[in-house]
């Protein structure tokens, strides 16, 4: 008990934002016994040890919205890029062995069927029309801050159903998680970065999760060579061995991560468990996967795209949002489901960061 | 008409290319230096003041102090202590900014007379950034007292508001005063570059013109959540101002204006009638006054072309905020740089991408210090009362027409004439039936 009661203390110090008391409310409810939560029932959800993770179809309640999960297993693997890889950046090395725990992972980067249904409040809108009372799952839910309105169509003319959610800031992509975790009862989260490079080369070594070949990323892959001009519909090409989509190209994805350029050398000649680099700073954090506007070798599985402020640069307001980036057209995210709760700890690293709250 | 439209926009032209020129080698400076004396009666410094501190009046200062040459902000105003207070903190921890912000507390002005102090407090230039309906005031009282002026759209919520706009405007071109409008699609490359393709004929005969901002809405300020200051109706109103008409015109006004300008743009002159439809479906409480959630227009150019325009404020429909032509050999999506001609891509944007909210205060400052100031008040004014007009056919129901609107005595104003107080009465939001509603008055 201990433990949630400094998590509890260091969260006082923050602005009261609408919501984010009951937010906290529901944040340390994950560290406690998952039997003792209410949680949304839905078919091969539930596992106790890894080898009990199954794929499965997650619901929005009180939509028709749904979108897949699929089990990583947990394992060893070398993060970075070698000195020899065409295309490779500095930062993506010394390479270092790095062990993860298992997961779930988005099959797909979440679409704007998903991210509106939070986003515009989708669902307390049906409620309204169709008479329903709000369930347990969803009375924490409608706790968690919304974003202030977008001013322009966010979508810039490129499609809506079926498309990933753009445009959002790493703020944004995680307040999504903490509500989807209450909406769902199951505790949903952006990947690290290690997690995510672990998922995109699901056992590959090569440049690619298809080997070293740039000429072959047109079946893998939106990217700028073949996206004409937009980003597609998600799961439109072939995944790779693990059966994530789109972990090359179509939109950069969020990590938890901050951008350090010379990050992995705290690592080097030694085996992490789970390492994260809390950001500092609010720019830059990281984005991985590359995107419909980058070149095949932005899209390897080990290059990092850092975020910065120019993403805001035509966001006509002062102060600018929090909220969006509305010239990160390119920018999207996906979400994991870690196996194991989370500790008090945990969660404080993976929430929004102060840093972020304030902005405004 | 069309003659000065053109002259304007060659010289808008001209100044971009002397911008984008400076932003990528700072090859200007020479130029810059010869001109400065023009302007100000010999000082190089131009002194800007404030008029409205929101989120946008905030982020136009803010490029303002960024364009060549020295600038200072000198004074502000608004309505409200919490808005200017949070606009200055804003302003002023933005570490760039700090030495051109020189703002002490009495040039700082509270409440609705404050637009008049911020005009007296030797300024060069003024911001406006009201909510639209004080701008017809303010800008009469900035060219008056001889001011260039920025000011953002809409100009004017009604044909009253259009007409004062209108004929400050053209004192101000007496008095070579700089009139720069918020329209900034005009000062963007990928749109200036596809405008003059599509003029000049790539598409043929543009006869059809599709014009959208439907989007989720903007945000709301209810009774319960107003801050301490706000009391009286007007106040609450002034705060709130987005949902009633004589201070946004509707959102077809505030945010649609963006599209129909375009296409005023393209077709080099105004729509001569219109017809519409519109409503209030889903967005129906209180706190959301008296506008519409949803308008539908079909205008009607001089050459019979037609511009079809639907604006919506409905979280969860069909979202797009663009501009789309038909031409009799192809045609084009304005608004992302593409034209097609035979279904076939012919050619899309692929240039350099500017800020255009930068940009057009670069154009502005630039040609104030070069003295020849820009003017885009017809502009900015004709393409309110585009949307004015839009909103008059759907309030209403009818068929209009373009000079019958313009000449409309229709004044949404509260009073007539006498200056307004936190007192005076505003009028009782009243949302309009189509087919009874009159708005030719």
């Amino acid at each position: 008990m201990s433990k949630l009661v400094r998590v509890c203390t260091a969260w006082q110090g923050l602005p009261v934002l609408a919501g984010l008391v009951a937010c906290l409310v529901s944040l340390v409810a994950w560290a406690q016994e998952p039997a003792s939560k209410p949680v949304l029932r839905v078919k091969d959800a539930d596992a106790k040890t890894q080898d009990e993770m199954k794929p499965y179809t997650e619901q929005i309640s009180g939509t028709e919205v749904t979108f897949r999960m699929t089990p990583i297993r947990g394992g060893k693997f070398v993060m970075g890029s070698p000195d020899s890889e065409p295309g490779r950046n500095e930062d993506e090395g010394p390479q270092h062995e790095v062990e993860v725990e298992p997961f779930w992972m988005g099959v797909c980067e979440v679409t704007w069927d998903e991210y509106e249904i939070w986003s515009f409040e989708m669902d307390i809108q049906r409620r309204k029309l169709t008479g329903t009372k709000p369930s347990e799952l969803d009375k924490v839910a409608d706790a968690v801050t919304r974003p202030t309105p977008p001013y322009t169509d966010m979508t810039f003319g490129m499609g809506k159903e079926g498309y990933p959610a753009i445009c959002m800031t790493q703020l944004a992509a995680k307040k999504y998680c903490e509500w989807l975790s209450a909406k769902t009862g199951r505790f949903y989260r952006l990947p690290t970065e290690a997690e995510w490079e672990y998922a995109c080369r699901a056992g590959t070594t090569t440049a690619y999760n298809f080997g070293d070949d740039p000429a072959k990323l047109d079946e893998y892959a939106w990217y700028a060579k073949n996206s004409k001009g937009k980003y597609q519909k998600v799961g439109t090409k072939k995944p790779n061995a693990w059966g994530l989509y789109d972990m090359h190209g179509n939109v950069a994805e969020w990590v938890l991560d901050g951008y350090y350029a010379d990050g992995y050398s705290k690592f080097a000649g030694k085996v992490t468990k789970n390492p994260l680099l809390l950001p500092e700073a609010l720019y830059p954090r990281v984005t991985r996967g590359g995107s419909w506007a980058a070149p095949a070798d932005e899209c390897r599985s080990a290059s990092r795209m850092a975020s910065n402020e120019d993403w805001k640069i035509q966001d006509p307001q002062i102060p600018q949002s929090k909220w969006y980036h509305t010239d990160a057209t390119f920018v999207g995210f996906r979400v994991v489901r870690p196996l194991r709760a989370p500790t008090p700890e945990e969660l404080k690293a993976y929430g929004p960061d102060e840093m972020q709250i304030n902005l405004e | 008409m069309s003659n000065t439209e053109k002259k304007s926009a060659s010289s808008r032209r001209d100044f971009l290319k002397v911008s984008t020129a400076a932003a990528v080698g700072g090859a200007l400076t020479a130029n810059l230096a010869a001109a400065r004396n023009v302007h100000a009666a010999g000082s190089d410094v131009i002194r800007v003041g404030l008029i409205g501190c929101g989120g946008r009046g905030t982020g136009a200062v803010s490029q303002a102090l960024a364009t060549e040459g020295p600038v200072k902000l000198v004074a502000v105003g608004d309505a409200f202590a919490y808005r200017l207070e949070s606009s200055l903190h804003q302003l002023q921890r933005r570490k760039e900014l700090a030495e051109k912000i020189d703002v002490p507390k009495d040039r700082q002005f509270v409440g609705l007379d404050a637009y008049k102090k911020v005009i007296a407090s030797d300024v060069d230039l003024v911001i406006l950034a009201t909510p639209p309906g004080f701008r017809p005031l303010h800008m009469a009282a900035a060219v008056e007292a001889g001011k260039h002026v920025f000011m953002e759209k809409p100009v004017a919520v009604d044909a009253a508001g259009v007409r004062s706009v209108l004929e400050s405007t053209r004192k101000a071109k007496e008095k070579n005063l700089g009139v720069g409008v918020g329209l900034q699609r005009r000062h963007q490359l990928t749109y200036l570059d596809t405008i003059k393709r599509l003029q000049d004929g790539v598409i043929g005969d543009i006869h059809t013109m599709r014009v959208y901002w439907n989007g989720k809405g903007v945000w709301v300020r209810t009774r319960e959540s107003s801050p301490e200051e706000i009391k009286t109706e007007m106040q609450y109103q002034v705060n709130n101002w987005y949902y009633f008409n004589w201070l946004s015109g509707d959102h077809i006004c505030e945010q649609h204006i963006h599209n129909l300008d375009v296409c005023n743009w393209l077709k080099n002159g105004y729509p001569v009638a219109a017809q519409g439809m519109g409503g209030r479906q889903v967005r129906v409480g209180e706190e959301y006054g008296e506008i519409f959630d949803h308008h539908a227009v079909e205008f009607e150019y001089a050459d019979g072309s037609r511009m079809f325009s639907w604006c919506r404020h409905m979280p969860g429909c069909w979202d797009s905020v663009s501009e789309h032509c038909q031409g009799t050999k192809g045609s084009s999506d304005i608004s992302r740089a593409m034209i097609q001609v035979a279904g076939k891509e012919l050619w899309t944007y692929r240039g350099e991408k500017n800020n255009p909210y930068q940009t057009e205060h670069d154009d502005l400052f630039a040609s104030i210090r070069a003295g020849k100031p820009l003017n885009e008040g017809e502009i900015g004014a004709m393409s309110s009362m585009t949307a004015i007009l839009g909103r008059m056919c759907t309030y209403s129901g009818k068929m209009i027409r373009m000079e019958e609107a313009l000449a409309s005595n229709q004044n949404t104003w509260p009073t007539n004439g006498e200056e307004l107080t936190w007192d005076t009465k505003p009028p009782v939001p009243s949302v309009a039936v189509p087919g009874v509603t009159n708005v030719l008055g």
